[in-house]
């Protein structure tokens, strides 16, 4: 099983500068632990103790996830994850 | 150094006037490895707000898809400051995301004058940089 996962510039320090790597499982959660086995604490910079983190978007193939199950979408062989920061600030 | 032209320059303070007083956002496109400004999009302000902007997560990945397809890059992302100054807050420098953009501010918080500066950030520290605004067509810039 292979799931495509895209990942943003920023992230790529920990996928040795890779832009695409794939991965596996049943569910977003899954898939993500699945890549962090491989390249420790990419994880981390999707999710935190409340879930995912807000100003990172992850979409499975060309929806947000956040529109979907969150962490419990389910993804299949042959899906896209895409990874991109928010891009957001502010006068303050 | 930013270089663009007067026509991409007035585009985006253009736009930061008509959203006045909410933040205005957007990107200017380039051929990727070039670092040259070329097609300007204005973004949706999800947050719709005098002090925060975010990209609809929705239209960000229509924008970086459509980017990517074309072998372009984000070379600005610029956004607006309606009662503050055109220089990078604590905010915008935590979620700036783009290593290889050029971040531009405008400030609208007087009504006959724009301040437009942009900068760089990188890993939380910000550099200013001087603007250069040509005339001509994008794309047409003299190197």
């Amino acid at each position: 099983m292979a799931i495509e996962v895209r990942i943003p510039t920023i992230l790529r320090t920990y996928t040795g500068g890779a832009k695409s790597v794939e991965g596996s499982g049943a569910t977003l959660a899954e898939l993500l632990g699945d890549l962090d086995s491989r390249h420790g604490g990419l994880r981390d910079r999707l999710v935190d103790d409340a879930g995912q983190r807000r100003f990172v978007n992850v979409y499975l193939n060309d929806e947000d996830v956040r529109f979907l199950g969150g962490l419990a979408t389910p993804v299949a062989d042959g899906d896209t994850v895409t990874v991109l920061p928010a891009v957001a600030g502010g006068g303050r | 150094m930013l270089t663009i032209t007067a026509d991409l320059h007035d585009k985006i303070v253009a736009h930061a006037r008509a959203d006045h007083p909410d933040e205005a956002c957007g990107v200017i496109a380039g051929p990727a490895g070039t670092g040259r400004p070329e097609r300007f999009i204005a973004m949706l302000n999800a947050e719709r707000s005098p002090t925060f902007y975010r990209f609809d997560s929705t239209e960000q990945f229509r924008v970086w898809r459509e980017m990517d397809e074309r072998d372009e890059e984000p070379v600005v992302i610029y956004h607006s400051h309606t009662a503050t100054a055109a220089y990078p807050s604590r905010t915008d420098i935590s979620y700036a995301s783009e290593p290889g953009a050029h971040y531009v501010l405008v400030s609208t918080r007087e009504p006959d004058r724009a301040e437009f500066r942009s900068f760089r950030i990188l890993d939380g520290v910000v550099t200013e940089e001087e603007v250069r605004v040509v005339d001509g067509r994008a794309g047409s810039a003299p190197e």
